[in-house]
């Protein structure tokens, strides 16, 4: 047990060490790059806590695509730094916020201290309702089958966000693309890169989403790899982002939320209730579900990345 | 259950490093970096109380993980949207601050019409 | 309490819960696939189905005396997730049912969709403002904390772009702010709601009611909840984000925004207080809530007073008349927590009509002139008598004079004040009341003399009928029948618990 209770410390302080490079770096670039190594670290720490989905889906979205949002971004404003140089706070003001954090840390870590253990827990529920759903990983049974409206209206804030994100265009820019065009001439490495990763990077995509079923995995997790797929494309500017007119992007955009409303409002009508799956028909409708899911995840955090149009609309 | 304890520590350090942060860093693309952390902070409590309701054959409570990655999926939205939010209002004016008085156009002309 | 088993029994016919979050789902999805012209043709015709559900809804509730409860997907609670529906529920749904498709009805003219291609600001703001109306119904129904998370992120996210819609750079700064105290505000919600799961092991209100005890680990949720509500909501001193963003936002959005969205998570903190956290101690926390409520009250009027603008003026009232709202904290418990309650929700949802009147109004006013400056508004009155009408009988309903539900509502809680000895509050009631006249009194004085002011444009008189219409509303709440009032006491755990 030692060497894992050594690895358990090291891992928590190097943690601890790169959140803290975050927040105390220089640069707001160098602040990304070490947020984007903290999210790494971190997916090894899920792993530590036995939380597998948790750590795919952190490694592939809290670190890997937020990461590349954040490292566009940091590039894009670097001419931005200097000018809010002047704004920094005063000493005084940095004593008082380094005490008000540290109560605040403190409070949170007696109350974690103090939780019970052995916690109270679902677990035992969720095992028990486990054969209704033809599933073997209880995670995706929680996402998709007990509280799958919670997940269903996750998948329309991410709609809102696309929405939110396209509407900050200027008039004349919208229907057209975002991101930036094809390149005639692409970069060699990336464009090698993006030649050699998507196939491989769609076979593991979509085994994550299909092994999700009992495996840890799932529709977010799968759907993220192949995001990344698409986004390794385009930054290689080998594609490029389509219009935001598209009907086809519309589509792939809604079609995780409509299919799961569609079924949940078809619930009421075979099963019961609003959400609710009948007897026997649920794994398959289950993965029918997850299917779209997974398409419009592939399709949103691209989208998401790329940003507001930033050409104007070719007729 | 050492390493549930440890996350649980590490994720009430980071909610503290993260609101630090939040404070002090003027320039909104830190500020979004802030959030990220005191997010992962919050997921990380979440995700020791999942491996204390390890039970019934489970190493870890499901629901809590449920909710995390629900939580992370929301966060990377949410840091998309401002994101969003700081490149424009970058583009169209050079400079990213929050200050309020940063913007105050003087009221001789059309303010507030639409 | 309820006995939580006979709470989480589903109620008959309560599958009628769902429909007001699923429709606009439906709406908003639809909206985005087919855009254009057809967004707003769904939004306007979704809007009469939802209000006809609302009303459904409140007739369940009222015929049966109790919460109405829906369990989805079949699954109970703790595991599954549960709605329920109160008198408050039920009255704030049919609050944000009919402001909508007002709000709505006004806009058509700024957002109108051309024939042709799409335009970004018409089709953000028709799906925007459905996903309002979604997240709304699921704060008011919902009976898990989670589900209540993803409500708030989808009320954010909703109302943030529509805050720089017109993409001014002060309302994109304004936005941006806005979303960073509203994401502060989600973040510490989780975070309460996180201990709260591990220490009861579920997120459901009723059962949280029955399994919580007074401990250091409920104690430090409570309060990172409360503060991460207090954030959206906008309570001094975390009002700053609010102003500007209100005041620049296009009329109908501010409407929308300072009527609904703001009252969003004032009801969860209602809801967490009421009833999950009943078993905790309130007297201290319900005395810190007013406390600041009450510097709301005061610090927002007297900004109000010096503001030049009338957009933010109006915002600025939006954040005092907050201010009333936590008022009926310290009053809940003891034989007047009846009327602190129903004064606290007559102020909601009069300040809803009232507010969105007075922004409508203001918009018209701003469009008309040219300009929102305060200074500019002399003999305006005389140039546009209808708007102004509705302007003041917003006004009337915000100082608390009769007839007004504001007065209604500032009444019952005067009553609740002072039955409970505490009069402190009562002070504030009427310092607030007297402020409100005085920078009302700024924007209409000068409106209503002076010689008439010639018009760029004159406004046009559906969206003027439209404001009246408001204002009339917020003032005919005053004549509520008190059938309303018992109407407001279902559900809430006090009234419940004595009813047994």
């Amino acid at each position: 047990m030692s060497v894992l209770l050594a690895l358990d410390i090291g891992l928590a302080l190097l943690v601890f060490a790169v959140a803290a490079r975050t927040v105390f770096a220089r640069g707001a670039f160098e602040a990304v790059v070490d947020y984007v190594a903290y999210g790494l670290l971190l997916s090894i720490v899920w792993v530590r806590l036995f939380a597998v989905d948790v750590a795919l889906t952190e490694a592939a979205i809290g670190g890997g695509v937020t990461g590349v949002l954040l490292v566009g971004a940091a590039a894009r404003l670097r001419g931005a730094e200097t000018v809010a140089a002047e704004e920094s706070p005063s000493a005084s003001l940095r004593v008082v916020a380094a005490c008000l954090c540290l109560l605040v840390t403190a409070v949170l870590a007696g109350v974690v201290l103090l939780l019970p253990y052995p916690g109270p827990t679902l677990a035992p529920e969720s095992a028990r309702h486990l054969a209704e759903t033809g599933l073997g990983n209880p995670v995706t049974a929680v996402l998709i089958a007990y509280r799958g409206i919670d997940t269903m209206l996750e998948k329309v804030v991410l709609v809102l966000a696309v929405v939110g994100v396209w509407s900050l265009a200027p008039d004349r820019f919208w229907g057209g693309a975002p991101g930036e065009a094809r390149a005639a001439q692409p970069e060699p490495t990336l464009a090698f890169l993006a030649q050699v990763l998507p196939p491989i990077g769609i076979l593991v995509g979509v085994h994550v989403f299909w092994a999700g079923a009992d495996e840890p995995g799932g529709a977010f997790q799968g759907g993220a790899i192949l995001a990344a797929m698409w986004m390794i494309l385009m930054m290689a500017r080998l594609t490029e982002a389509p219009p935001i007119s598209a009907l086809w992007l519309r589509l792939l955009l809604v079609a995780g939320p409509v299919v799961f409303l569609a079924a949940g409002v078809a619930g009421a009508v075979i099963a019961g209730g609003f959400f609710a799956y009948p007897p026997g028909l649920a794994k398959p409708l289950i993965l029918f579900i997850e299917t779209f899911m997974t398409l419009t995840i592939a399709v949103t955090l691209p989208i998401l990345v790329a940003g507001p149009p930033r050409r104007e609309p070719v007729e | 259950m050492i390493s549930a304890t440890q996350a649980g520590l590490i994720g009430a350090a980071l909610v503290g490093l993260g609101l630090y942060g939040l404070i002090t860093n003027p320039q909104p693309l830190r500020k979004i970096l802030a959030f990220n952390l005191i997010g992962s902070g919050v997921f990380l409590m979440f995700g020791i109380i999942a491996r204390k309701g390890a039970a019934a054959g489970f190493p870890a409570d499901p629901v809590p993980q449920a909710m995390v990655i629900t939580g992370i999926v929301v966060a990377f939205a949410a840091s998309a949207l401002a994101i969003a939010l700081v490149l424009r209002l970058y583009e169209e004016t050079g400079r990213v601050t929050l200050r309020p008085d940063a913007w105050t156009k003087p009221p001789s002309d059309g303010a507030g019409s639409e | 309490m309820i006995a939580g088993a006979s709470a989480d029994a589903a109620t008959a016919g309560g599958g009628l819960l769902a429909l007001p979050i699923l429709l606009p789902v439906a709406g908003v999805l639809l909206s985005f696939l087919l855009g254009g012209r057809q967004a707003e043709r769904i939004a306007l015709v979704l809007a009469p189905v939802q209000l006809g559900i609302a009303i459904a809804i409140a007739a369940l509730v009222w015929g049966s005396g109790r919460p109405v409860v829906y369990i989805l997907g079949g699954f109970a609670p703790p595991l599954g997730i549960a709605l329920r529906a109160d008198g408050f529920s039920a009255v704030m749904l049919v609050t944000a049912t009919l402001l909508m498709p007002a709000a709505q009805l006004f806009a058509r003219a700024s957002f109108a969709t051309p024939r042709g291609t799409e335009k970004r600001a018409p089709f953000a703001f028709w799906t925007l403002l459905q996903a309002i109306q979604a997240a709304l119904g699921i704060v008011f129904l919902g009976g898990d904390l989670f589900n209540l998370y993803v409500a708030l992120e989808l009320l954010t996210f909703a109302a943030v772009p529509l805050v720089c819609l017109d993409g001014r750079p002060e309302t994109l700064a304004a936005a941006l702010r806005y979303l960073l105290f509203a994401l502060f505000g989600s973040v510490f919600y989780l975070l309460g709601a996180a201990l709260l799961y591990g220490a009861y092991g579920t997120l459901d209100i009723i059962l949280l009611s029955d399994r919580i005890r007074a401990e250091p680990a409920v104690w430090v949720a409570a309060g990172l909840m409360t503060a991460g509500l207090l954030a959206k909501t906008a309570l001094f001193p975390l009002h700053l984000w609010l102003p500007p963003a209100h005041a620049n936002a296009p009329a109908a959005a501010s409407a929308i925004l300072s009527g609904l969205v703001v009252k969003g998570s004032f009801v969860l903190i209602v809801r967490l207080w009421f009833n999950v956290l009943p078993a905790l101690p309130s007297a201290i926390p319900g005395a810190i809530l007013a406390a600041l409520g009450s510097a709301a009250i005061l610090a927002g009027s007297v900004l109000a007073l010096r503001q030049e603008r009338l957009k933010l003026l109006i915002a600025y009232s939006t954040v005092a008349q907050i201010g009333y709202l936590f008022l009926m904290f310290p009053l809940a418990s003891g034989p007047w927590a009846a009327d602190a309650w129903s004064g606290g929700v007559m102020q909601a949802i009069s300040h809803a009509f009232a507010k969105a009147a007075m922004f409508l109004s203001a918009g018209l006013v701003a469009e008309s002139l040219g300009h929102d400056r305060i200074r500019g508004l002399g003999g305006a009155g005389r140039a546009m008598p209808v708007t102004f009408f509705a302007l003041g009988l917003g006004g009337l309903s915000l100082m608390g004079l009769p007839p007004s539900g504001g007065f209604a509502a500032k009444w019952l809680l005067m009553v609740a004040t002072i039955e409970a000895g505490q009069w402190l509050w009562a002070i504030v009631i009427l310092a607030g009341g007297l402020l409100a006249a005085g920078y009302l009194y700024r924007i209409l004085a000068p409106a209503l003399f002076g010689d008439s002011l010639p018009l760029e444009k004159p406004p046009q008189r559906s969206r003027e009928v439209v404001a009246l219409a408001l204002a009339l509303v917020a003032v005919l709440l005053a004549f509520a029948p008190h059938a309303f009032f018992v109407f407001l006491q279902i559900g809430r755990p006090a009234a419940m618990a004595a009813l047994r």
